[in-house]
């Protein structure tokens, strides 16, 4: 498989993209943000269709944009409001999804963006390697910085308040983070199952796990394994590979919920 | 054992001026929620080496009291910290057990992960240091907890959690304690162990020590100063004195 340059592209790619989806995901489900990593994906329709609006060629920077002022947004006004934050992130998601279809849909020509919905991950040029690379070596160093006082937010809140940790601060540079990653590869996985990935390898590894580091561990371990394994699969079957990756991952997390048992001390 | 502190540790009651040793004032204190008063006017002298045990019915606004000291939530008035030496010292090292913590009892966190997170910049998830886990298991012994060190913090019964909490609180060494003593889930022989801890502490380390109770008997034991709350101050004094204030009667009846 790795005689086109193509699948050695794709398969860089993974072996980039999923460890940070692995790490980020630890965080995503102990800070109870599913739903809201979730709405990022639904906030990219708006993203793209501006970016197509505004006339660029491959809407990647609008959309990051985009996805950065959506996610601070919600942070915000989660914060600033008393109604729960499932609320304020349902009103933003459908919002944001409708006005991109309005968008896209709009001369009839909704087609040209179905790609974006399950994701082409053999469309990866080395110019996306270069900038996914960066957003890396980024992510890698803003994880080391920002881990423990995420840590101890996903404890309680409140207690996180009381060690002097800037709560508000620390979510609202984790959900920018998560707005970049998630935007720089939903070409490849597409937003109806980039959310999977931000769930599955960290749900399925605190099955398994009883402290911070094998949580992580594991975590990456199961989203570079899908990764892995969901790429081969596809080529070998011609399937999608995200939604591959993402039925694999989800195989293990069901595996996993089957033997907590045995792993939870 | 708990006796023969008390007999020696005693300190005399609240002196009116925080002229002589270390002192905690809380001046005009007062907090409201919209237009709702959840207390006015609360001054507080609180000595190193002292046990203040904060009293009140449910509602008076002791919990609040205690996250206004921390700066948790707005509130008017102001608190001055002044060492032994008589000089001010701005803002003292304050350390907080809250009431409650709920969280996730499935998080995958052990006890000296959380302690790793609070204590030191290395991301816990990267690194390990044996530096660290030596400081961590005395901190945790101060608190008789060390064995807990590699348990898993929803594992925790509801005693040893509090202890491990104290022991963060402890973490560095503050001026000024702040104890939010949960009203269930812990048994009497951890509540026990959790006063003989937070005695030996006002005995060894000097620091002041504000603990919300709602064991009017433990208090009347331990405390050296009663503070008797409900939306604004109105008792304080050694435990005697207030266990013997007409509004004791009022607000807890019979009970005492």
């Amino acid at each position: 498989m790795f005689d086109y340059q193509f699948m050695v592209n794709a398969f860089i790619a993974i072996l980039l993209v999923t460890p940070l989806f692995g790490l980020l995901s630890t965080m995503v489900v102990s800070n109870r943000m599913a739903f809201f990593s979730d709405s990022l994906g639904h906030g990219a329709f708006t993203g793209i269709a501006i970016g197509v609006l505004l006339g660029s060629s491959s809407p990647l920077i609008s959309l990051v944009i985009f996805s950065i002022a959506f996610a601070l947004l919600i942070t915000y006004i989660k914060n600033r409001s008393r109604v729960g934050a499932d609320t304020v992130i349902g009103v933003f998601s459908s919002t944001a999804i409708a006005v991109g279809l309005m968008i896209m849909s709009s001369g009839g020509s909704f087609n040209k963006f179905s790609s974006y919905l399950i994701g082409d991950l053999l469309s990866i040029t080395v110019d996306d390697l270069i900038a996914l690379s960066i957003v890396f070596v980024a992510v890698l160093v803003m994880w080391a910085l920002l881990f423990n006082q995420l840590l101890v937010m996903s404890i309680n809140a409140s207690f996180a308040r009381s060690r002097g940790i800037a709560a508000l601060k620390v979510e609202a540079i984790f959900a920018a983070m998560l707005a970049v990653v998630v935007s720089i590869s939903i070409q490849w996985v597409g937003i109806l199952i980039i959310n999977s990935l931000l769930v599955l390898p960290a749900a399925a590894s605190r099955n398994v796990t009883n402290d911070v580091k094998h949580y992580n561990l594991a975590s990456v371990m199961i989203a570079l394994i899908s990764g892995v394994s969901g790429l081969m699969i596809a080529y070998e079957f011609d399937t999608a590979a995200g939604a591959t990756i993402v039925v694999i991952a989800a195989a293990i997390y069901f595996i996993t919920f089957a033997l907590r048992k045995r792993f939870i001390k | 054992m708990i006796n023969i502190f008390k007999s020696i540790l005693h300190h005399g009651a609240s002196s009116p001026d925080c002229a002589k040793v270390c002192c905690t004032r809380i001046e005009h204190f007062g907090v409201r929620a919209g237009d709702l008063i959840i207390f006015d006017d609360v001054n507080l002298h609180v000595h190193c080496g002292q046990l203040t045990a904060l009293i009140g019915p449910n509602g008076a606004g002791k919990s609040t009291l205690l996250k206004a000291i921390l700066g948790e939530v707005e509130h008017t008035g102001s608190l001055h910290y002044v060492d032994a030496k008589g000089k001010h010292t701005g803002h003292p090292i304050i350390g907080y057990v809250p009431q409650y913590l709920s969280f996730d009892v499935s998080a995958p966190a052990s006890v000296m992960d959380l302690f790793m997170a609070c204590l030191s910049r290395r991301p816990v998830w990267l690194f390990s240091s044996h530096h660290l886990r030596r400081q961590v298991l005395e901190n945790l012994s101060r608190v008789k907890a060390d064995h807990l060190i590699d348990r898993r913090l929803g594992a925790l019964s509801g005693g040893e959690l509090q202890r491990v909490l104290l022991a963060l609180a402890l973490e560095p060494l503050p001026d000024l304690l702040l104890l939010d003593e949960p009203v269930s889930g812990v048994d009497q022989n951890g509540l026990e162990l959790f006063y003989q801890i937070v005695l030996e502490l006002r005995a060894n380390e000097d620091m002041a020590i504000i603990l919300i109770s709602h064991d009017l008997d433990l208090v009347s034991k331990y405390a050296d100063q009663v503070v008797l709350l409900n939306k604004k101050i109105l008792a304080v004094g050694s435990p005697d004195e207030v266990f013997a204030d007409a509004s004791m009667k009022k607000i807890f009846g019979s009970i005492i």
